[in-house]
């Protein structure tokens, strides 16, 4: 029978909210006044308890909300709303930090709001490769050495969201970058998202900036993965099922079973595409896994969604069932099965970037690679995303395996995902790569194609020099 | 901040950022040439015909596509006093207000405001002043954003801020 009288709770929106029948009780009320006030109207009108229906507003927040309540000093948030939110963390790199410093010369004010808070990491072009790289690595370093901010130099050098992960984010954080994959940290518990050069500039010089507190998309992961199947796969099919904007402005939150059995360095990855479905950051709910790899001894400053949390939208995604994905050209949402398209010819094979350049990614690869050759006529480049990850690859021996394979092992840094440094693409030329992008020209050649796939599938490619699914080489 | 009044101009949906400001224009750095290309895509000569504080009201997703500043800069230069629209792309929304053009969220603009109309945007207030006399709501911003824009966007509120403190500071901490 449809519902002749409706009641609601919860939430100051309620008042605004149309009810489609004669409404009993509404408005911003806790839930034991929310059935004192009921009773006495379901009296009122004769108790028709099975024509009622009943609005549970939640109450709960969620990581995000929590977190951006937290950073503006309120004990609730809502989405929608406005906040200033004090900064955990700031990160510029070697593009886009000279432009914040141009702003700063502008505004002819420049000294930062907490160095220590600031990290400055030398990651797209490492070491220089021309002239004005070395001019602009050379004005980052000069304004480190003046403030005393973080500065991770040649040497110290590594992809900086790597960087960021290893050594500076914690759980609950709010941190801000200067580059539009900053959302991968969402992966350890914190709040992380990109931001212009210029506002950055503002960030600099009073920690805090303005947010418009976004809603949540849920994907709720079901099962666990299949061998040869990684977070890689996980990420290109929701991609793929959500388009380049199904999350446009939205956190995006990775919840369950297949979340919870992912290791740290897969969550980084399905965190770090959150931004090419649109969304504003990526997010996991810290565990144990999360406190042991940011050394969190005090768990105060540890947030999760509550279980009554209010979702824009929830979408589940069953993990078991999963095959190796691959994102053909042009556009990142432009997904197939591996198997459905095998046999494309692969010029380069590149392992390595924010999303794909971890230790379990290099274990990954080097398992399909030990005791085979790369194809004659395809080039293989490695690049680990930091010097902890290269040094721990070197003593497992993987680099070893690389080598012996025939690839190319470069120095920790961006190398070329984004087309500006070591191995960039000629006219005509196919690269399957584990990189996060792959607009036209974005790894040279706007001739030049780019296809996305996982550490398994981009090493068994390097095997057979063209596109294969690498459940063959994982069973066999 | 003061009332924002002008004629109204209704465009549609997913209004993106390479028909407000056309890519091949991005090597221009003057605001005004910038201004000339406004709306290009849609309306030509638009910066010609359109009357200074004159208000683009869309639909959903204004100003979609890249994260070019250009694109608020060029409508702002060539006299826009407001852009309303049912929805913005985040980093739309970001630029706009950062550079000084109010962007405005409202539900029900689009689908009441007539073509040409005289309207006013009350922004402290919170609504739409139309020439029947009706009001329609919009969303409302926080004093903060009021401030970023009464100064014109973030780097003249940063300038106001920060100015007096003695210039670039040269001396080590
Ligand atoms: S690895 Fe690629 S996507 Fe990641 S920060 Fe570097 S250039 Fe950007």
């Amino acid at each position: 029978m449809e519902p002749v009288w409706e009641a609601g709770y919860g939430g100051p929106d309620l008042h605004r909210r149309n009810f489609g029948t004669p409404c009993l009780v509404r408005g911003d009320i806790t839930r034991k006044n929310f059935i004192f006030a009921l009773i006495p109207q379901l009296k009122r009108v004769g108790f028709p308890a099975h024509n009622v229906k009943i609005w549970w507003y939640s109450m709960g927040m969620t990581i995000a909300e929590k977190i951006l309540a937290r950073a503006s000093g309120k004990s609730k948030v809502e989405p929608g709303e406005y906040i200033i939110g004090k900064v955990d963390l700031a990160m510029v790199h070697d593009l886009t930090g000279p432009l914040t410093l141009n702003v700063l010369k502008e505004v002819g004010y420049d000294r930062p709001w907490d160095p220590e808070k600031i990290v400055i990491i030398l990651d797209h072009q490492v070491p220089a490769n021309s002239t004005v790289t070395a001019s602009l690595h050379k004005q980052l370093r000069e304004y480190a050495g003046k403030y005393g901010t973080k500065f991770h130099d040649v040497g110290r050098q590594g992809v900086c969201h790597q960087i960021l992960a290893e050594s500076y984010v914690k759980p609950g954080m709010l941190v801000v970058g200067a580059d539009s994959h900053t959302c991968t940290l969402g992966a350890l518990g914190a709040f992380a998202t990109g931001i212009g050069s210029t506002e950055m500039a503002s960030v600099f010089l009073t920690g805090e900036l303005w947010f418009r507190v976004p809603e949540t998309i849920r994907f709720e992961l079901k099962g666990t993965l299949k061998p040869g199947v990684s977070a890689k796969d996980i990420i290109l099919y929701i991609i793929g099922k959500m388009g380049v904007d199904g999350a446009l402005y939205c956190a995006t939150e990775f919840t369950g079973e297949g979340v919870e059995r992912l290791s740290v360095d897969g969550r980084l990855t399905l965190c770090n595409m959150a931004i090419e479905m649109g969304g504003k950051t990526g997010i996991v709910n810290p565990d144990v896994k999360t406190l042991q790899f940011t050394n969190t001894k005090n768990e105060s400053q540890v947030l999760r969604s509550d279980k009554d949390a209010e979702y824009h939208k929830t979408m589940e995604v069953a993990v078991e069932d999963l095959i190796p994905q691959v994102a053909l050209p042009h556009s990142v949402d432009n997904v197939k099965p591996v198997s459905e398209v095998e046999g494309v010819e692969a010029d380069q094979v590149f392992i390595g970037s924010c999303t794909n350049g971890r230790l379990e990614d290099l274990e990954a690869a080097a398992k399909i690679l030990k005791g085979r050759k790369v194809k004659a006529g395809t080039r293989l480049i490695v690049i680990p995303a930091s010097p902890s990850i290269y040094m721990e690859a070197e003593r497992r021996g993987y680099i070893r395996t690389f080598i012996e394979a025939g690839g190319v092992v470069c120095n920790p840094n961006c190398g070329p995902c984004l087309g500006g440094h070591m191995g960039i693409l000629a006219d005509g030329e196919v690269c399957v790569s584990t990189s996060n992008r792959n607009f036209i020209g974005r790894m040279g050649s706007p001739k030049s194609k780019v296809y996305l796939v996982s550490p398994e599938t981009a090493a068994a490619t390097a095997v057979e020099g063209k596109l294969t699914d690498p459940l063959r080489y994982v069973r066999g | 901040m003061s009332v924002i009044r002008g004629r109204a101009w209704l465009f549609g949906d997913n209004v993106d950022t390479d028909v407000i400001l056309p890519g091949k224009y991005l090597v221009l750095t003057d605001p005004n040439e910038l201004a000339k290309h406004a709306l290009e895509g849609l309306v030509q000569d638009f910066y010609k015909k359109i009357s200074k504080g004159d208000i683009i009201v869309a639909g959903k997703n204004f100003g979609c596509g890249s994260s070019r500043e250009h694109a608020p800069i060029a409508l702002k230069y060539a006299g826009v006093g407001a852009v309303v629209a049912e929805s913005f792309s985040r980093i739309f929304f970001r630029n706009s207000i950062n550079i000084g053009l109010p962007a405005v969220i409202s539900k029900d603009a689009r689908r009441t405001i007539k073509e040409n109309e005289q309207i006013s945007i009350h922004l402290e207030e919170g609504y739409i002043l139309r020439e029947s006399g009706e009001k329609i709501p919009v969303e409302g911003y926080p004093e903060f954003l009021l401030e970023i824009l009464k100064d014109g966007g973030l780097l003249q509120n940063l300038k106001r801020k920060f100015a007096g403190m003695g210039g670039v500071s040269r001396t080590q901490p």
